[in-house]
């Protein structure tokens, strides 16, 4: 019992001490689902339906009404592929931004590592994820769909830069939101964003080809590279890479422009490096606000 | 002897009025920085303590000396402006027993929740849950769900779990309040037991008489300062003397 050095409490490992509190962090997931589906009669089932009626919603509206069908093959998987990833990032930064102010009965009281919380709200929404995604293969294989190892490898990369990607923002947000409610807000608008700021449901030569129409070849050639850089844009292509491309056939899709062309060999690796990096400034940045955690909630 | 907690001189200094928007901060930004956006006071003024392992120490003091904010630094929850503080071995808290449970998951996911909030390994919980469940006395309502739980019950549930985490330093903020007269018994004794298991209990209560019966050291606190350090029965004394 003397062996134990003097050590300073209340000086986290950081995102370390989740990997050590995997237990924890397991019982806090496994209490969000209990809790979320409590006394509703559909439980997890809501996790199919809500994403299945705004798939049918932007089908209709989109596909149909604003004439998308006509010009994407398989339009419906086309935007469902997007779709479920815009859905699980929307989730997860989402509630990972609201995680420590609505923690902050716990927080306030005990020591355990905060970055939990936020953690756990991701993780949460990656076992929300999991049934869309079953939905998107169903639509797939019923489309087709002969994945290769690239694919398959795709599918992961593209779901890796959106954990990456939420895990740091809300990190970054959930922090600040302790000192500005404001955060919360912001985040909100910023998800708004991203649906519409990533190519789910339109098509990424269209945003070339308008940026080029309206700002000219020089100006639109730099807005178009900012607009790919984005890892949400990097995302939903590799997914677009993954499910959409199989099931779609030569003469109607030109398979060289279906998703860019130098999608796998330059933008992945792009991608992921932003996310990572978005996750060291979330991570530092919450370091450096969580001291004062328990005194501002 | 070994020095189990080592706070040295510790300031720290909260502010009363927040601002919780952007607006406000930006709005006090334009108009040149005038007047002071928050008001400070300090909470803890250059205190120092060194607790030795075993001992049991009582922090006393009228309310808002900074009697819980000292725990809570000890604790990590806060971290000091100014000073150091250091402990060896591992630190759980009394404080505000409960705090982790959540009303709509059963008592048997509460006790896997906050054991683990509280530190425990899974092992760790499952080697002790039959002892947790008896101390509780909670019987068959283990599998109710906690919000159905009389107020008695819930807390002798949460004190159970917070008792059986097995640190090497305890602190216990008033958590006295918990439950019926054989229950405090119960909780009291059982505190004594920890004591004389060489464990380090730092209380806080305003039972002056419970503590002297628990703590052999008394500290007493008065607008953030140490003002008293000795044998718990002189210090009980001196505050009583004041008021």
């Amino acid at each position: 019992m003397a062996t134990a050095e003097l050590m300073t409490p209340g000086f986290g490992g950081g995102l370390r001490d989740v990997l050590r509190s995997r237990y924890l962090l397991r019982l806090l997931v496994a209490k969000e689902l209990k809790v979320r589906y409590r006394g509703s009669v559909l439980g997890l089932l809501w996790s199919y339906v809500k994403p299945g009626v705004q798939f049918i919603v932007f089908w209709f509206a989109l596909g149909i009404f604003l004439g998308m069908n006509r010009n994407t093959e398989n339009y419906p998987i086309y935007l469902f592929s997007g779709i479920v990833l815009i859905n699980y990032f929307n989730e997860a930064l989402g509630n990972a931004a609201r995680s420590i102010v609505g923690n902050g009965g716990l927080i306030k009281k005990i020591y355990l590592p905060r970055e939990l919380f936020p953690v756990a709200s991701v993780w949460v929404s990656a076992v929300h994820f999991v049934p869309q995604l079953v939905v998107l293969l169903i639509a797939c294989v019923i489309g087709g769909w002969n994945p290769g190892p690239v694919q398959l490898a795709a599918a992961v990369a593209g779901f890796t830069i959106v954990t990456l990607l939420a895990v740091g923002l809300g990190l970054f947000f959930g922090a600040v939101n302790v000192y500005f409610r404001d955060s919360e807000n912001f985040v909100d608008m910023l998800l708004m964003i991203a649906t519409w700021a990533s190519p789910v449901l339109y098509s990424w030569t269209m945003v070339r080809d308008g940026l080029f129409d309206a700002f000219g070849a020089s100006t639109g050639g730099v807005l178009h590279t900012i607009y790919q850089a984005n890892p949400l844009t990097i995302a939903v292509e590799l997914f677009h890479f993954a499910f959409w491309m199989p099931t779609t056939t030569s003469p109607r899709t030109d398979q060289l422009q279906a998703v860019p062309p130098d999608i796998l060999d330059l933008w992945t690796p792009i991608g992921i490096a932003t996310a990572i990096v978005v996750l060291i400034v979330g991570q530092f940045t919450f370091r450096r606000l969580e001291g004062r955690f328990a005194q501002e909630l | 002897m070994t020095i189990a907690v080592d706070v040295q001189s510790i300031s720290k200094q909260f502010v009363l009025r927040h601002t919780r928007s952007i607006k406000e901060a930006f709005v006090w930004i334009m108009k040149g920085r005038k007047g002071d956006l928050s008001q400070k006071f300090h909470a803890l003024d250059g205190v120092s303590l060194q607790v030795h392992q075993g001992e049991s120490v009582a922090l006393l003091g009228l309310n808002g000396s900074g009697k819980s904010t000292l725990l809570k630094h000890i604790s990590g929850v806060m971290l000091p402006d100014g000073g150091s503080v250091r402990t060896r071995g591992r630190v759980a808290g009394l404080i505000e027993v409960g705090a982790g449970f959540h009303p709509d998951l059963s008592g048997r996911d509460n006790v896997y929740l906050n054991g683990a909030i509280l530190g425990m390994t899974e092992q760790q919980i499952n080697e002790r849950f039959e002892s947790i469940l008896d101390f509780s006395e909670i019987g068959q309502f283990i599998d109710t769900e906690v919000k159905f739980y009389s107020s008695g019950m819930y807390l002798r549930l949460a004190f159970s779990v917070a008792i059986h985490t097995d640190p090497e330093i305890f602190l216990i903020d008033e958590i006295l309040a918990v439950g019926d007269e054989p229950f405090q018994k119960k909780c009291l004794d059982k505190i004594k037991e920890l004591g004389d298991a060489g464990k380090t209990l730092v209380v806080v209560s305003h039972d002056l008489d419970l503590v002297s019966k628990v703590c052999r050291r008394g500290v007493l606190l008065d607008h953030g300062r140490v003002v008293l350090d000795g044998a718990v029965e002189d210090v009980v004394a001196s505050m009583r003397g004041r008021h």
